[in-house]
């Protein structure tokens, strides 16, 4: 029952990245790129990590997906942009070298590392265990991704914020 | 719903776990639990679909009342049946897709709108026993199934093939986006003050009284006051609702991103807006104004669910009046609210309520300067910051009434 769950849950989340890469409509494969978000927030769920699904709800499928979509909007000029294709064979060529490089990496990392034969114990964490974890022993981890995030949004202001001349004109 | 019912607890109290023993209590364990469920998710989409009707015609009765007209009176006594001939002029009216349109997302987006907004009640404690689903984390989980609505629309605008229905959908994400910011931001004093993000954990944090009458509700401390007007403003803009249903505002931009959907799908969306708006005003109550407890020790006797449904049905009422009160805002003033008054607020709330824990070992006369203090801490920035942002605006003077 329960493998059989977690089965339909991968095959969901692969079909759907699968189909957001061979998607040509922008729009569409975003759209799809956010379901296979999903399907690993359900898997995080399914593994008893009911915290990390929650944060993966609310930061994948609600903020980040925002973030993309604003992106793909904001830089095509008109529907009918929003459909693309590679620009030229080569590029194409090193679009596939460049994922399977990553693949390659990724099953090597996978094949190498020790896992256990048989599944280990579910664990028990509750959120307020995983919440003393990180505001303890790994405060530090916890307060320089904060000031990452607070840098990267600082910049984000300034570069959005820079009045160049001919954009004044333009307002008037 | 949680099995342990303790036999000292009123019959009333009992009453809805006995009838669902009595129906699933003969089945086999797996198949109990399962079924336990599915009595929970008709029982959640009836009641909130009879209240979504109930409301639509409390709404247009009390807007009517309040702009001194009848509102709808021709459908049975008093219009009741109003609800009912609505429905079935909307089901039955031509369902009308744009030709440019994309039909798969036109469809999908009032459903995915309408599931997440459905997902976001199986968390809420309606009563000492009536908990759907009871998580480790499920105050997150509200708010993480809330965060897809955002989705939904932008699904709605874009696939309708309609520029004012983008735009709209655009301008709709930028609330959305610039709202969701103070209402987490609200909340999270709840959680620091009662140490768990289980619904029923903070429940059960605000049981007891005070002095032996006043209940220890966070809304009767000064960061939980604070909070909860902040949630408040914040759900009232995170439903679209007036004085921020700029998404739709139905006299300026036709209606948003609803302009090319008619029929059973505008239906849909209307729905998600008051199922939205009603559990948002169950979490506030959760939060903020002591989940199902009793306002007073003697009043105890009622079942804790009525006290719930009496709760929720004030803040509704609440929507409705604010609706018929102010004004919309214009986009501008709204994001500016937002950025400028409600996040610093809740930022400084966050404070407040640390410093609230930090002080709770205080003795009485303590407890004076401690009770001060925070007061100064909430009512000072507010004053502050809204003498900045109103200056030359207010206070006005109307020039020609008396």
């Amino acid at each position: 029952m329960m493998t059989a769950v977690l089965i339909a849950i991968l095959l969901a989340t692969l079909a759907a990245a699968a189909a957001a890469m061979s998607l040509r409509n922008l729009i569409h494969s975003v759209l799809l790129l956010i379901g296979s978000w999903l399907g690993v927030a359900a898997f995080y769920l399914m593994a008893g990590a009911e915290f990390v699904a929650f944060a993966q709800l609310l930061v994948y499928v609600g903020a980040v997906s925002m973030v993309v979509l604003f992106a793909v909007l904001l830089t095509r000029r008109s529907r009918t942009d929003i459909a693309v294709s590679p620009d030229s064979v080569s590029r194409a060529w090193s679009a596939v070298f460049a994922a399977g490089a990553v693949l390659a990496v990724l099953v090597y990392g996978v094949l190498h590392s020790a896992l256990p034969h048989s599944p280990p114990p579910r664990p028990s964490v509750t959120v307020g265990q995983l919440g003393a974890l990180l505001t303890g022993p790994h405060s530090a981890a916890l307060l320089v991704i904060g000031v990452v995030l607070t840098v990267a949004m600082l910049g984000g202001v300034v570069i959005a914020s820079t009045d160049r001349p001919s954009a004044k004109e333009d307002e008037k | 719903m949680t099995a342990d019912s303790p036999i000292s607890d009123p019959y009333l109290e009992r009453a809805p776990q006995m009838l669902l023993d009595l129906v699933t209590g003969r089945l086999p364990e797996p198949w109990r639990w399962l079924a336990n469920g599915l009595v929970s998710i008709v029982v959640i989409l009836a009641v909130f679909g009879l209240l979504f009707a109930a409301l639509t015609l409390a709404e247009r009765k009390i807007l009517g009342r309040v702009q001194n007209r009848p509102g709808p009176n021709r459908t049975g006594p008093f219009g009741l049946l109003q609800p009912i001939a609505d429905g079935i002029k909307m089901l039955t009216k031509e369902d009308i897709v744009p030709r440019d349109a994309d039909y798969l997302l036109h469809l999908l987006a009032p459903v995915t709108l309408l599931a997440s907004s459905f997902l976001a009640f199986a968390v809420i404690p309606y009563g000492r026993h009536l908990v759907p689903l009871d998580l480790d984390a499920s105050v997150l989980f509200f708010f993480a199934v809330g965060a897809t609505t955002e989705l939904a629309i932008f699904m709605a605008g874009w696939s309708s093939h309609n520029k004012y229905s983008l735009l709209a959908a655009m301008r709709a994400l930028a609330q959305l986006i610039s709202y969701e910011l103070p209402l987490l931001l609200a909340w999270l004093p709840v959680v620091m003050l009662s140490g768990t993000l289980s619904a029923t954990g903070i429940v059960a944090a605000q049981s007891g009284w005070k002095l032996g009458w006043i209940p220890s509700w966070h809304i009767f401390t000064p960061w939980g006051f604070a909070g909860f007007v902040i949630f408040m403003v914040a759900a009232l803009a995170e439903s679209n609702r007036s004085p921020f249903d700029l998404p739709e505002a139905e006299s300026e931009l036709i209606a948003g991103h609803l302009t090319e959907y008619s029929g059973c799908k505008y239906v849909l969306f209307f729905m998600a807006e008051y199922f939205g708006m009603t559990a948002l005003s169950g979490m506030a109550v959760t939060l903020f104004l002591g989940g199902w407890h009793a306002p007073l020790p003697f009043l105890e006797f009622i079942p804790s669910y009525a006290w719930f449904g009496i709760k929720i049905l004030a803040l509704l009422l609440g929507f409705i009046w604010i609706r018929a009160t102010f004004p919309r805002l214009r986009i501008d003033q709204l994001t500016r609210f937002a950025w400028k008054f409600l996040v610093p607020l809740a930022m400084i709330n966050l404070a407040t309520a640390a410093f609230w824990s930090l002080s709770s070992g205080w003795s009485w006369p303590m407890q004076v300067a401690r009770w001060a203090v925070a007061i100064a801490l909430v009512v000072g920035p507010f004053l502050l910051m809204g003498r900045r942002l109103s200056a030359g605006f207010a206070p006005r003077t109307y020039q020609y009434s008396t």
